[in-house]
């Protein structure tokens, strides 16, 4: 059974449709890149499944459950359990939406804390359960390669080590799927590749990943599986090398020409 | 009577003054404060009627004099309405300003908080939300500590125009600093055409604004870890 499978999803922002019936299924432990020049609706895309947007109609489905059915659901519906439905996937921002007043840690933390909060034994246990969250943060950021940046707060870091946090962030929550929205656009070209090494990483032990990026290369080498988006339709999809090395479609040529040169 | 002798009769009546005007100053900020925030949540519903209501207030509260605001509020009630609520007593007189300068201050602040909380990333929202957040932890978590430290300079600029704004109460007689500083020019206490009281009332003012300015300062440092 596929972990993801999404139907038809169709999402407009007023006149203008942006995602025009886009369907695809991933499995679990795999990794998907969506590439495909600005405006084509890949942002959109993560943000619909990370239910940021409402999709006009269209089917979610994480482990065979079905998330979302947009147009069977009113407003009222989308927004029920909508916290519960969102922490099946993780997002890592392009602009890594840190929380400037906590640590790197304490931002880690946070999201963990106020979940356990909620759980009837919070009170009797609300030391163990806040070391055993901080160890799980600091297990996180070690992770990053972040271990002697964990007090320090994001003013302090590059955007390469925030991002790195942000990715952290993302994963206390153990999502099933973890969706980067071009991580590596808004970072200096030469802090991309830590950034990238650590996705690469976290590919190498088969976490299920939506990535979305202009970094062709990474790409084609991390990926299991590529989408390639433009005006708001999946044009073209498949096996990485397929894709990069013969594309099938005329548009697909076009926007992959302007990388080979 | 020489000034020496002047003196401790004039600081007597300044010090009863200046108490009256720090109460003001205190109300005003007691009410205020959370009127402001109760404003600004109000502007920001997504009910337009509600917005187009508060945006009217404001503007109205703004756009008009404090005194005249103070002196509506203080004589309406009575000349017009013919139910002196407020009294003829410096306790009325006192309640009365307390109104006008909270609802006035109120809409100052209004603004104030509303363009910190719409000034916050829409990121750090949707940060929040993908992390599974309810919308109170995301602004009690979040976003407050943030929005405090935004509004700190123009709070503090509000704050101090405050303290020098309660000499306005001496239009409805409130006794005041400038009211107690006034009544040596006409006599009062066997001091009469005596200007340098008014003139002293100054140095009143220029230590509440540095106390208030050195206040603001170590709150803007203990908040400037974060940026």
């Amino acid at each position: 059974m596929p972990i993801l499978e999404v139907q038809n999803l169709r999402k407009s922002f007023g006149e203008t449709l942006v995602l025009d019936d886009i369907s695809f299924s991933m499995e679990k432990g795999t990794a998907l890149s969506i590439i495909g020049s600005s405006g084509g609706g890949k942002t959109t895309l993560l943000r619909c499944l990370n239910f940021l947007e409402k999709p006009d109609s269209g089917i979610i489905r994480v482990n065979g459950e079905t998330l979302l059915d947009a147009s069977a659901s009113g407003k009222a519906d989308f927004q029920r359990n909508i916290r519960l439905k969102r922490l099946h996937f993780g997002l890592v921002f392009q602009s890594f939406n840190l929380f400037p007043q906590y640590t790197a840690l304490e931002n880690v933390m946070l999201a963990e804390r106020m979940l356990a909060k909620e759980q009837p034994d919070w009170k009797e246990r609300k030391q163990a359960r806040i070391r055993e969250i901080r160890e799980h943060g600091e297990m996180l950021l070690k992770d990053m390669g972040l271990q002697d940046r964990m007090n320090n707060y994001p003013h302090q870091l590059s955007g390469g080590q925030c991002q790195r946090v942000a990715i952290a962030h993302a994963l206390a929550l153990n999502p099933d799927i973890l969706c980067f929205d071009e991580p590596t656009s808004a970072l200096d070209p030469e802090l991309t590749g830590e950034v990238l090494r650590v996705i690469r990483g976290l590919a190498d032990r088969n976490t299920t990943m939506i990535i979305v990026t202009h970094e062709m290369t990474f790409a084609r080498d991390v990926a299991d599986y590529v989408i390639f988006m433009d005006g708001g339709v999946i044009c073209e999809e498949g096996d990485p090398r397929e894709v990069f090395s013969n594309p099938q479609q005329e548009r697909t040529r076009q926007f992959l020409s302007h990388y080979s040169q | 009577m020489d000034f020496s002798q002047q003196f401790p009769i004039v600081f007597a009546s300044l010090n009863t003054g200046f108490l009256q005007t720090l109460r003001l100053f205190a109300i005003t900020l007691i009410g205020a404060i959370p009127l402001g925030l109760l404003l600004a949540v109000a502007e920001m519903s997504s009910f337009r009627p509600l917005r187009m209501l508060i945006k009217t207030i404001v503007w109205i509260i703004r756009g008009s004099p404090l005194m005249i605001q103070l002196l509506i509020i203080f004589y309406f009630p009575g000349l017009v309405l013919k139910n002196p609520i407020w009294g003829s007593g410096e306790t009325g007189r006192f309640a009365a300003a307390s109104v006008a300068f909270v609802i006035n201050y109120a809409c100052y602040f209004c603004e104030i908080f509303r363009g910190g909380i719409q000034g916050i990333p829409v990121g750090q929202e949707e940060a929040g939300l993908v992390l599974g957040m309810k919308p109170a932890q995301i602004f009690f978590r979040v976003k407050l500590l943030q929005v405090v430290k935004a509004i700190i300079p123009p709070m503090s600029n509000e704050i101090i125009t405050l303290i020098k704004d309660t000499s306005l109460a001496r239009i409805i007689a409130l006794q005041e600093i400038i009211w107690a500083g006034q009544s040596f020019l006409k006599g009062s206490g066997g001091i009469s055409g005596a200007i340098w009281p008014l003139f002293f009332t100054g140095i009143y003012y220029l230590a509440a604004t540095g106390i208030l300015t050195i206040v603001f300062a170590k709150l803007e440092k203990k908040l400037s870890y974060f940026r």
